[in-house]
């Protein structure tokens, strides 16, 4: 049954559950979260209602369309400042806040099912942690330091893996945040540009790997 | 109107099919092309492909960027619609027998089924696959030959159009030559597996799916697959027609609005409905099987999912095709005199030899892959390759710690960017962040392949399906309960993926993201996981040791068939929907014979 975009999905599902981790551990991390003991019995029923099993799938929708955003407006003061951060513009393309990444993560924090409602801690707990840090060390909330003084927090927390013991909470919001952010920008038009992706338009023909490029790279 | 309601019907009907996807699609299409009055019963609603099927939708106009979530299990824009691992007020019961055991169910409430999301990786079974406990000792052997199903297998590839390439490495058959369309052309991380698999014994083939390289030449398919049949020639033809070739663009598996691949919604119910032979009950949710006083069944009964009436159809046969483990449901819960235990259940046998296909995977990040210029990598949605068994004389000498094989399907290049394209890439990053974090993310852009393991399984006493005691949908129909355990062959056989996947990885050049697992039991999916579920009403060779016979006719009621995998006594790594569709093929021209003798 398995198509490649459905195993790449797989493992990024896997990688957005366990933001600090190297993709998947293996499938029953992503299945089961606990591990089920012989004789288990249970039963197999849904239990959260978000847009349901059959929504419209041709119509293109707004952010919220299925449920309210629900940042305040220094949530999203501070969600807009970290999203720049993280993606700037530069030569290539715009930043991720000028393309709605911002409101991406509104939704996806504010949306009913698990998975969201986890991340929905992360990402509060983080932006309550960062703006207190922020304070803390420069007297002002995230979202009105400079450049360089955002960078001296998150310099800390950029990589779970180097991040001090008591950081380690932070570093995985960080973390997290990097991936939220991601997707709010290479999910777009101008994401899609900026990796010179040249896909998903209908062709006559396919011609496979270029014969010049597979010289180049000893695959000829 | 050949889209009926229980009280609109236009009967009498010949046969009666339960379900809509590859195998009752396959019935379907067979019969009403040789006359015979059909209706087919599915318990989802009504599925239109050319006007629901978000091809070219981009992750931006969906919620969540597209992301999988409770209700949509496979993405936003999977084709399945009401279904996925939980149907809403349609549950199940798992009961493990091992750690981490729990079997799951992906059932899609939808016209056509599975067939409108599935990989469409269409893998003939080749001889040792139909004769395993012959060769090895264990498990059971088909009542059938490789030679048996040759023939239908030819007929299934040039009517549903499959891709591939002849080739005569061992147990892995091709047809007489012109079965096949032309593959697609590799990508470029395709031609480095082709290029260093070799390198340690594995060969790479091009891989085989149910999609249009080119237009089918509705000039001699036809004739070939109905001859003598002028009426059937015309609508295939018709059909083959309006299908067309791949566009080379988006994932099969949000459905294909021009019939490029094969969905039985796109393929094998339009000309079936052309015939004038068809009629179809949508949310019919079918429950039992009614047996009349001569001890042949008269038809099936009904919940309209829609009202909550009961209803009652009759035919002069009945095939179920509702997914092998919901075909064993309707079958248990069948309970009449004769039958206390179920129906066509003498044997005590439905139920059981459940299996599933052995899955593990590993993905890989490639150094020689980044940085590279813009490339459309979308080909036929992936499969432009892959790797057959090749260890069958490791399996028979007892090289191996296990008896049977695996393939692998496998995948890479740069695919449209998705809301987890740049997750978790700090180990390859360092943690950047700013400008750096766009230009590692330039880099790493599908520098990204993984390795899907596909593997045989040995069925055993554990896994099973029965009523559960005090479970009830919410039609008030006995729901299932299921048991399951892996094998230590097949538990070892996915370690050993795992390893190959890891030398796979390191001799083209890259490093897996995660580490190789050794442990066994977390090596390999969860039962269930590669949704080819088969087994429960097995064929084979007398009516004491299966349900079905070599026609997948039940041994105890003689005009009642299995149409869908139900009929597998083993799962060979081999996608299943292939030979469903053949088996489906082979009993429909049984059912025609035995209807030309009036023994139906």
């Amino acid at each position: 049954m398995t198509d490649r975009r459905t195993t790449l999905k797989l493992v990024i599902a896997a990688a957005a559950a366990m933001p600090a981790l190297r993709a998947r551990a293996n499938y029953r991390d992503n299945l089961e979260p606990g591990a089920s003991e012989p004789g288990d019995v249970r039963r197999f029923e849904p239990t959260i209602h978000g847009y349901g099993p059959d929504p419209d799938l041709i119509k293109a929708y707004e952010k919220g369309a299925f449920w309210p955003l629900t940042m305040n407006a220094g949530q999203r003061q501070l969600a807009a400042a970290l999203c720049d951060l993280i993606i700037p513009a530069d030569e290539h393309s715009p930043s991720a806040s000028a393309v709605g990444a911002v409101d991406f993560i509104d939704e996806w924090i504010s949306a009913p099912y698990p998975k969201q409602r986890e991340d929905r801690d992360t990402v509060l707990n983080g932006f309550v942690w960062l703006d207190g840090e922020a304070r803390r060390r420069f007297e002002q909330p995230f979202a009105k330091l400079h450049e360089a003084q955002q960078r001296t927090i998150c310099d800390r927390i950029c990589d779970a893996s180097r991040a001090a013991a008591d950081l380690r909470g932070p570093a995985q919001f960080f973390a997290a945040y990097r991936n939220l952010t991601a997707a709010g920008f290479y999910t777009t038009l101008a994401g899609r540009k900026d990796l010179q992706y040249i896909g998903n338009v209908a062709l006559t023909h396919f011609d496979g790997a270029p014969v010049e490029l597979l010289r180049k790279l000893g695959l000829a | 109107m050949p889209f009926v309601t229980a009280s609109s019907q236009r009967g009498p009907y010949d046969v009666i099919i339960v379900g809509s996807g590859a195998g009752s699609g396959q019935a379907a299409y067979t019969l009403c092309m040789e006359g015979v009055r059909v209706l087919m019963l599915e318990a989802g609603r009504r599925y239109t492909p050319a006007t629901e099927s978000p091809m070219f939708q981009t992750p931006d106009m969906a919620p969540l960027g597209g992301a999988d979530t409770p209700d949509k299990n496979k993405g936003f824009y999977d084709a399945t619609v009401d279904g996925g691992w939980d149907v809403p007020g349609q549950p199940y019961v798992s009961v493990p027998d091992q750690w981490g055991g729990h079997f799951t169910w992906w059932r899609a409430r939808m016209l056509g089924g599975r067939t409108n999301h599935w990989g469409r990786i269409s893998l003939r079974n080749g001889p040792y696959d139909f004769k395993p406990h012959t060769r090895d000792g264990l498990g059971f052997d088909w009542p059938i030959t490789y030679d048996d199903v040759a023939p239908y297998y030819d007929k299934v590839e040039l009517l549903v159009g499959v891709y591939g390439g002849d080739t005569s490495l061992e147990n892995t058959p091709a047809g007489p030559g012109d079965t096949l369309l032309p593959p697609p052309k590799p990508i470029v991380s395709d031609h480095l597996l082709m290029k260093r698999a070799p390198r340690l014994g594995i060969p790479v083939l091009p891989g085989r799916r149910a999609v249009l390289t080119r237009a089918q030449d509705h000039r001699t398919i036809p004739g070939r697959l109905h001859p003598g049949n002028q009426r059937a020639q015309k609508i295939l033809a018709e059909a083959m027609k309006k299908r067309s070739p791949c566009l080379w663009a988006t994932p099969c598996g949000r459905g294909c609005a021009v019939a490029a691949n094969y969905q039985s919604t796109t393929v094998h119910i339009p000309p079936a409905l052309a015939t004038g032979n068809l009629d179809i009950i949508t949310d019919a949710m079918v429950y039992e099987v009614t047996m009349g006083k001569n001890g042949r069944a008269n038809g099936v009964r009904f919940v309209d999912a829609k009202t909550g009436k009961h209803e009652h159809v009759t035919g002069r046969a009945v095939v179920l095709g509702a997914s092998a483990y919901e075909t064993v449901r309707i079958l248990l819960n069948s309970k009449s005199g004769p039958f206390p235990n179920g129906l066509a259940n003498s044997s005590g046998l439905v139920g059981r030899y459940i299996l599933d296909t052995v899955g593990s995977s590993v993905s890989a990040q490639i150094p020689l892959l980044e940085s590279l210029p813009p490339l459309n990598d979308d080909a036929a949605d992936g499969l432009q390759v892959y790797v057959p068994w090749w260890l069958y004389k490791e399996n028979l000498s007892h090289k191996l710690p296990f008896p049977r094989g695996y393939h692998i399907e496998y995948g890479g290049g740069r695919q449209m960017p998705s809301a987890g394209t740049f997750a978790g890439l700090e180990w390859l990053t360092g943690g950047s962040y700013g400008k750096k974090f766009k230009e590692d993310a330039r880099r790493y852009y599908g520098s990204f392949v993984y390795y899907d393991g596909r593997g045989a399984m040995v069925p055993n006493d554990k896994s099973y399906v029965e009523i559960d005691p005090k479970v009830k949908d919410k039609f008030g129909i006995p729901v299932l309960r299921i048991h399951w355990q892996w094998g230590d062959y097949e538990q070892r056989q996915a370690v050993h993926m795992q390893q190959t996947f890891g030398e796979l990885a390191e001799a083209m050049g890259g490093r897996v993201t995660s580490p190789i697992v050794t442990d066994p039991l977390r090596a390999v999916a969860p039962g269930g996981y590669m949704i080819h579920e088969v087994g429960g009403t097995i064929m084979g060779a007398d009516a004491r040791s299966s349900v079905t016979n070599r026609w997948s006719q039940t041994w105890d009621v003689p005009n009642l068939f299995v149409a869908d995998g139900g009929v597998f006594p083993y799962n060979a790594d081999k996608n299943p929907t292939l030979t469903i569709m053949a088996l489906s093929w082979r009993m429909s021209d049984h059912i025609l014979e035995r209807m030309r003798r009036r023994d139906i």
